[in-house]
């Protein structure tokens, strides 16, 4: 297969066929995924062609979901699990944190839990704050827990193959924001390696660091930015669990100046984890402080103008820019 | 262990079930002593004595390869299902000779080769395994049945439910197990629950449901055989099984919430002695060939805690191991890190 153009969603319901083509031990279990098609339309028709044992339509019971799942994947099986949204992970959480994440260790390393937990979050549909969320704080939070939240089309084809080899339980975050979103992929393409951040745009005076939906606003800032004499580097980390600082580590020591770009809630988030990290690795390196721009540390709102500015958005990464000094304002 | 040159080995079921069943009662007995021997590790300990025919019954009726979990009081079911004493005893102590390295201990105690998933100090947290594992017979073509072990106390969570639905719409090889003890740790299931009949809510699911009296070793061990040839074709199950906890809840419990009286009545429904006063009074083995066997069950469990004591704690290595996949990269250590960043060049 050669390079094709496709959407965010046809990319992740073509991992997930090709993975089922190749090991019959591959199932799909959840809300909706066989005669509905997904929520989103992910594993639309996919019940057609591998039948209803192996894309299994579920009663709405989010935690034994995740406990078959776990079970499943410790006898043999390798289960991706879909949770709807993310909003429903306090749901699953015995089972994700308590069981999924802590059995390796719990028993000595004698077994893992080779499983996905496929899900999706974030704003963008008015959906309301029971269904806007970003929960990745939440996983990153708990060790044995991969995290892996694709912001291309590429990587929602790659990543979630790749999260479908990996050995340990991953968390599979999809963007609601960015179905419909098209681009390109080379499934036969050897694809960057799992738990590397891709530097998807060079800089020398900013370095920010990113990941799913908010790589595109932090690419749609730096190219405000560069119009007003800034050279932004983008990075997308791709997962944030394996993290890779390695990539960020000489970026930042060369620009001196960090950003970090999150749509989770800002408070204990995933941008406060990187910032503290940033700051600690990098500290003499840098001339001002690490840049947290994240969700605000409020509910999401129906209101499309509250939701909209409830996270972060490419007029506020260009604003928080300038506070310090450089692009128009200077 | 030696053969008792005194009396013969009777060859019969409740002669093995009593076997299996003292051997469950020693151990527990035992485990205590790991405290009086100074090793301080497992300071969360639930005993099963006064369940040992939960343990046994249903244990004797599984097949190699058929898969379990079991809830925080499962030291009884593990060893029904051919556990080492000796690795138990060492695991609960925290030692690296146990059969988690020590990581695990009681409530985390797992073998893998011997078809246990893991107990669980999450009340119910262990039972949608075993839809998992009842997915993987299913798909996979094993013949394997599953069975989850919890407590009277695990009916408050709804995530047994959900699992007892899943198994039964999708006629799991499942089997479900409830060991009614009476109690959740201090609160008896009366104050638990208006319905104390917990079978009639797997009834409800459409699942083969029941409730036999622990006081039989036997009378377990028939039901769960049936049940299991069921699940084993298709047809999921949930058995009862009424017993009494005869001690606290954990180590420190002295059961001041039971009223006076209550514990040495509870204490009556005893199935080992019941299997005991069987197998004399009806002819099947005599006193003294019991009281060999004990003896040996003593020595067995004595060496167990003097194997557990004997152990050496896992080495500090073993501490950032295992969170991942071999060949993955281990977590950083705080320290480490904190000299990495610190450093100056």
């Amino acid at each position: 297969m050669a390079t094709i153009e496709t959407t965010y969603r046809d990319a992740l319901r073509l991992a997930l066929t090709e993975a089922m083509r190749e090991d019959d031990s591959v199932i799909l279990i959840g809300e909706e995924v066989g005669v509905y098609g997904g929520a989103y339309g992910v594993t639309k028709a996919m019940i057609e062609e591998f039948g209803a044992h192996r894309v299994i339509d579920t009663p709405i019971s989010e935690p034994a979901i995740v406990g078959a799942a776990v079970g499943a994947a410790m006898t043999g099986l390798r289960p991706v699990a879909e949770l709807m949204y993310v909003d429903f992970v306090g749901m699953t959480m015995d089972q994700l944190a308590n069981q999924a994440a802590k059995i390796r260790y719990m028993f000595g390393g004698q077994i893992g839990v080779p499983m996905v937990l496929r899900t999706q979050g974030g704003t963008g549909r008015s959906a309301g704050a029971q269904h806007s969320q970003s929960l990745e704080g939440y996983v990153m939070h708990t060790p044995g827990l991969r995290l892996a939240m694709p912001a291309t089309v590429a990587d929602a084809y790659h990543l979630l193959r790749q999260a479908m080899r990996q050995p340990d339980p991953v968390v599979f975050i999809e963007h609601k924001g960015l179905y419909t979103m098209k681009g390109e992929v080379d499934p036969d393409a050897p694809p960057a390696e799992w738990g590397r951040a891709a530097v998807l745009r060079e800089g020398a005076d900013l370095v920010i660091v990113s990941y799913s939906r908010q790589v595109h606003y932090a690419l749609a800032a730096a190219e405000r930015l560069a119009s007003e004499g800034v050279e932004a580097a983008v990075v997308d980390l791709r997962t944030l669990n394996p993290l890779d600082f390695d990539t960020i580590r000489p970026m930042v020591e060369a620009a001196g100046r960090a950003m970090v770009v999150s749509e989770g809630v800002m408070t204990s988030g995933v941008a406060a984890e990187l910032a503290a990290r940033i700051t600690e690795e990098c500290f003499d390196f840098l001339e001002d402080p690490v840049l947290r721009v994240a969700g605000e540390d409020i509910p999401i709102s129906v209101s499309p103008l509250l939701e909209t500015n409830s996270v972060p958005t490419p007029d506020l990464i260009v604003d928080t820019v300038r506070k310090i000094g450089l692009g128009a304002a200077a | 262990m030696a053969t008792s040159m005194t009396a013969p080995r009777p060859n019969t079921r409740l002669y093995d079930f009593y076997r299996e069943m003292r051997r469950v009662r020693t151990f527990e007995e035992r485990v205590g002593e790991l405290f009086v021997r100074g090793q301080s590790a497992g300071s969360m300990l639930h005993l099963s004595i006064g369940e040992e025919s939960a343990a046994v019954g249903v244990g004797a009726a599984m097949q190699a390869g058929d898969t379990f979990t079991t809830h925080h009081r499962g030291h009884g079911i593990f060893l029904a299902r051919g556990a080492e004493p000796d690795r138990m005893m060492a695991e609960i102590a925290g030692k690296e000779s146990g059969y988690c390295g020590g990581k695990g201990g009681s409530m985390h105690i797992a073998d893998m080769s011997l078809g246990h998933l893991g107990a669980n100090a999450i009340v119910g947290g262990g039972i949608p395994a075993v839809v998992g594992a009842g997915l993987s017979a299913r798909n996979l073509g094993t013949g394997t049945v599953s069975v989850a072990f919890f407590g009277d106390g695990a009916t408050g969570q709804g995530i047994l439910y959900e699992s007892l639905n899943m198994a039964a719409l999708w006629q799991l090889p499942c089997l479900f197990v409830c060991i009614n003890n009476q109690y959740g740790m201090g609160t008896r299931i009366d104050r638990a629950t208006a319905n104390p009949n917990l079978h009639e809510r797997a009834a409800a699911f459409g699942l083969s449901a029941r409730t036999v009296d622990g006081l039989s070793v036997e009378d377990v061990a028939d039901a769960a055989e049936e049940m299991i040839a069921d699940a084993r074709a298709g047809r999921p199950g949930f058995l009862a099984i009424d017993c009494y906890r005869f001690f606290g809840h954990a180590r420190k419990d002295k059961s001041p919430y039971r009223a006076d009286g209550e514990e040495a009545a509870g204490r009556q429904k005893d199935p080992v002695s019941a299997a005991r006063t069987k197998l004399i009074v009806s002819g099947l083995a005599s006193v003294e060939a019991l009281d060999a066997l004990d003896k040996e069950i003593d020595a067995e469990m004595d060496g167990a805690i003097d194997f557990a004591v004997a152990g050496t704690e896992p080495p500090m290595a073993a501490m950032f191991r295992d969170v991942y996949a071999p060949g993955e990269p281990e977590p950083e250590p705080v320290s480490a890190r904190l000299s990495r960043v610190l450093a100056r060049d």
